[in-house]
């Protein structure tokens, strides 16, 4: 089907509504082809092909509503998408809040973010990229013996959404990745460390080589080979990219509308307060060109913006839609994130931390002992509280040199001080998803071990 | 609708026929297995915050998976249409792999079977349960949390429902289908007392139908907890850091076992030996007090199946045997590449992804010891009762999981309460320090849901209470 199909399938989706009784209603269409193949050691291992399509409808009786969703595009089944849609919405109760943005908020203008790339690469061009991949981190070194695979997937996809306030917009995008998961053996007691490196772009010349995610791959594993214990104590925390990444996701789900108006946020009532050093700025921004969380329009139809989201140290926003932001009263972000078949939501876009001027390796030569974290596991971070306790794997850092790798060990703290401690910001902010990070350094977080 | 778990083709729009003339395009010479997945799920969605049930979704999928397997190697191909000409454009990528031309090939006529019991019968469909009803549910578990304690300051509740069908067609001619309902109820209380804010969870479910909530008024005992819960947690103090003796309380603390042994039994990882368990087969993993076993054959629970997602019948396979390692969990790649039997856990999140070993409902069989006097084994220790969610990295063994209910043990008896904190160990090594196991095996709620290579699936876990001598507890005091 063409855009122009999909448009016309949702404008009347829209009209079988209002004759049933519909006040306002939203209509999305999605569809996609996928392309994955992993090859572990050399070979083929798994490959996948498919193509999707996924029809949501959301639909309000005043103020009471209701989301439905198919991959059944037959007029049979859209017929009963409509009815059952419209059942499910008189059955809830009215909910004051809820409705489409005003309709004079809806975007205009549309730009093209460079987020969608024609390129179609033939299965055997894909195939031989994840080889290249595999083969570069197994080459690096010969402690390297086995792999989890090496993944290369290609996606493509069309998201239209329409409403009853006469918004029509359409947005394409791809993605090309490419990924492998080395495992070392350490020489004298066969213990085994399995570690990965990827890249992602929408557009493929960009992607990083090969051979460049191999060898970081391989970089990364082998430097866990020999990990022990250390005992417990408080130390100062450096956190690679990566892993600072994962703590600015913590930042984000707190400052989500639906987490703050449901009381389940440590950010409440933090706006304009002090959350972080001057030196700390957090954005927002879903027009970096190419970007892999960019969009013209969020997923209501209001312009995506960038909103500074830590202004010096300062809470400066929180990330809302329509519903969140009407709840805290306040106008939306346009961080409405959606699926196809559910309400809006709140997302990031592209979240970043401004990077610093410190070279990673001169904030790690300025820590006499301490922990430089590679990668956490686990769930142990209280959204309520900001309480965190992770379980970690690393280097350990003696007088200013990376001495020996270390696991099995937690890291503790709580959010609201880990950000008030961040003493130091690297100059090494990369974008390899939609939250990103340079390497930051904590004050000091309390480190469980032997 | 259909109650028993006799599946018709026809539901999915293709024939006996078209099935098998599929597979035979698909089953090449060099092709060592194929087979078709059917599935058709309808799932309903309703939540409660702030007092309302304000949301109600609905969402309907259908699509068939097509797979080839051809030595190590796995082609795989979905399609949300199934037309014949999307077949045949599956069945072009599953034979991919293995290198072969197109040609149509004999397999072996149809044999239809449906699975041997019925561990789910529902007598009301699920689906069918009028929206009021769910709504109404809901709202009286606002109520009872509210009632629990005045500084209860906000409930969130969510009631989903899944309908499954799904169909298997293999290359060895068994065709055989499966009626696969599955609810859940989860309910969060948010507690205050000036600027102390706190949350609390609790929630079951399993393969059911909607009386199983209202059964002895478990939908509020769900309310109730999830409140105690969080009015717990306003006194709770800060949790210790370090090595210490940990108490694990009967049921969903074997989230542990899941963990730290139960991923690493997977068959795919020691076949490419990349778990800690490879090599240790036949060896002695855990303390002789411990029996532990893979059971997807137990009567509604989340984790059971009838059979799994490639037709093979669920089983009870021992994992442990009185400290020992004694099985893999297998799909059919892995058994066959392995030679190892097929113990009915290959499980595969939808029709768009592909079969892997995965769990059923993991557990710890009861041991002798009285669960009280298991407390007061410990001079100082850590007595943890509920956990949020645990990881695992496969290949060096290290996992954790994090307690979310947690009290200290002083002089061997629980005192007070702890905040949450992760607890970090070592898969192959943790179960060699249980030193008693309690006699009161409990399962879970039914709350359970495994993440593996991107994919979801329903899971239960189990544990009678046991000592653990030395585990590194992740807190900051």
């Amino acid at each position: 089907m063409t855009s122009n199909d999909f448009k016309e399938l949702a404008g009347d989706l829209l009209a079988q509504v209002k004759r049933k009784g519909a006040t306002e209603a939203e209509v999305i269409v999605a569809d996609g082809h996928t392309f994955s193949v992993q090859v572990r050691l050399g070979e083929v291992d798994r490959l996948t092909k498919a193509r999707e399509k996924r029809l949501g409808l959301r639909v309000f009786f005043g103020k009471r509503s209701a989301s439905a969703s198919t991959s059944d595009f037959t007029k049979e089944a859209l017929e009963s998408l409509v009815s059952d849609t419209c059942t499910l919405a008189r059955a809830v109760v009215e909910d004051p809040t809820s409705g489409l943005p005003a309709g004079d908020l809806m975007a205009t203008d549309l730009p093209d973010l460079d987020l969608y790339d024609p390129t179609e690469l033939d299965t055997e061009t894909q195939i031989e990229l994840a080889r290249r991949t595999e083969a570069a981190a197994m080459a690096a070194d010969p402690r390297i013996t086995n792999s989890e695979g090496a993944d290369f997937d290609s996606s493509a996809g069309r998201f239209v959404l329409c409403n009853s306030l006469g918004f029509v917009g359409e947005q394409r995008s791809s993605s090309f990745s490419v990924s492998v998961s080395p495992i070392a053996i350490e020489p004298g007691n066969g213990g085994m460390q399995r570690d990965s490196w990827y890249a992602v772009q929408r557009k493929f010349a960009r992607l990083d080589s090969p051979e460049s995610v191999g060898r970081e791959a391989a970089r990364r594993t082998v430097r866990r080979l020999g990990a022990r214990k250390v005992s417990t104590r408080r130390a100062p925390v450096i956190f690679d990219q990566e892993t600072a990444g994962s703590l600015l996701g913590h930042l984000c789900s707190a400052a989500s509308g639906y987490a703050l108006y449901k009381g389940a946020s440590f950010l409440i009532g933090q706006l304009g307060k002090r959350l972080a050093p001057d030196f700390v700025t957090i954005y927002d921004d879903g027009r970096r060109p190419g970007g892999l969380g960019s969009r013209p329009f969020d997923g209501e139809g209001l312009s995506s913006r960038k909103t500074t989201v830590v202004d010096r140290g300062v809470l400066a926003s929180y990330l809302l839609d329509t519903y969140s932001g009407r709840k805290l009263g306040l106008a939306s972000t346009g961080n409405a994130s959606r699926g196809v078949g559910d309400s809006p939501s709140v997302g990031p876009t592209n979240f970043y931390l401004m990077p610093g001027s410190t070279e990673p390796a001169d904030i790690i030569r300025s820590v006499k002992e301490g922990l430089y974290v590679t990668e956490l596991i686990g769930f142990g971070v209280n959204m309520v509280t900001g309480d965190y306790s992770r379980g970690a794997a690393g280097l350990w850092i003696e007088n200013g040199e990376l001495a020996y790798p270390v696991e099995e060990i937690t890291i503790a703290g709580n959010l609201k001080e880990m950000f008030a401690g961040i003493e130091v910001i690297g100059n090494d902010l990369e974008f390899r998803g939609r939250i990103a990070s340079p390497t930051i350094k904590l004050r000091e977080m309390t480190i469980a071990g032997n | 609708m259909k109650t028993d778990q006799e599946v018709e083709l026809t539901r999915f729009g293709v024939t006996e026929l078209e099935v098998r003339r599929t597979l035979g395009k698909v089953k090449v010479p060099s092709v060592d297995y194929a087979d078709l997945y059917f599935e058709s799920v309808a799932s309903e969605s309703v939540s409660m915050e702030e007092g309302l049930v304000k949301r109600a979704t609905k969402s309907v999928s259908q699509g068939v998976g097509v797979r080839a397997t051809a030595g190590e190697k796995t082609g795989f191909a979905y399609s949300d249409e199934v037309t014949r000409q999307d077949l045949e454009i599956a069945a072009e990528t599953a034979r991919y792999i293995a290198n072969a031309p197109q040609g149509d090939h004999p397999v072996p006529a149809t044999h239809r079977t449906k699975p041997s019991r019925n561990l789910y019968p529902a007598e009301t469909s699920i689906a069918e349960v009028a929206t009021r009803d769910r709504i109404e549910l809901l709202n009286l578990i606002d109520a009872e949390a509210r009632r629990y304690d005045p500084r209860i300051k906000n409930v969130m509740a969510s009631f989903n429902t899944e309908y499954k069908i799904v169909a298997v067609a293999t290359s060895e001619g068994l065709l055989v289908g499966d009626i696969q309902p599955l609810s859940r109820l989860q309910v969060t209380c948010i507690a205050e007392e000036g600027a102390n804010r706190q949350i609390g969870t609790f929630g079951g479910g399993g393969r059911a139908g909607f009386e199983f909530y209202r059964d002895q008024d478990r939908y509020l005992r769900y309310a109730r907890e999830a409140a105690r819960q969080a009015i717990l947690n306003l006194s709770a103090v800060d949790a210790p850091a370090g090595v210490m003796p940990v108490v694990l309380g009967a049921g969903w603390p074997g989230i542990l076992l899941h963990e730290a042994i139960g991923h690493g039994l997977e068959a795919d990882f020691n076949r490419r030996k990349t778990s800690a368990f490879t090599s240790l087969m036949g060896r002695l993993v855990a303390s002789e007090v411990c029996t532990i076993v893979d059971d997807g054959t137990i009567p509604f629970r989340r984790g059971s199946l009838n059979m799994d997602d490639e037709g093979t019948p669920t089983s009870r396979t021992v994992l442990i045997e009185r400290g020992i390692l004694k099985g893999y969990i297998t799909d059919r790649l892995n058994a066959r590449l392995m030679g190892i039997p097929l113990t009915g856990n290959g499980r595969r999140e939808s029709f768009q992804c592909i079969p892997l070993p995965r769990m059923t409902n993991t557990f710890m069989l009861a041991g002798e010891s009285d669960p009280e006097d298991i407390i007061r084994s410990v001079k100082r220790g850590l007595y943890a009762v509920s956990f949020g969610g645990g990881q695992v990295d496969i290949t060096n063994g290290k996992f954790v999981f994090s307690a979310s209910e947690a009290y200290l043990i002083e002089d061997g008896k629980v005192t007070r309460p702890v905040k949450g904190a992760t607890l970090i160990g070592s898969g192959p090594e943790i179960l060699t320090r249980v030193s008693m196991v309690g006699h009161d095996l409990k399962l879970d709620e039914g709350i359970g849901t495994c993440g593996k290579d991107g994919q979801s699936v329903p899971v239960g876990v189990g544990l009678p209470t046991i000592r653990v001598d030395e585990i590194t507890v992740g807190g900051t005091a």
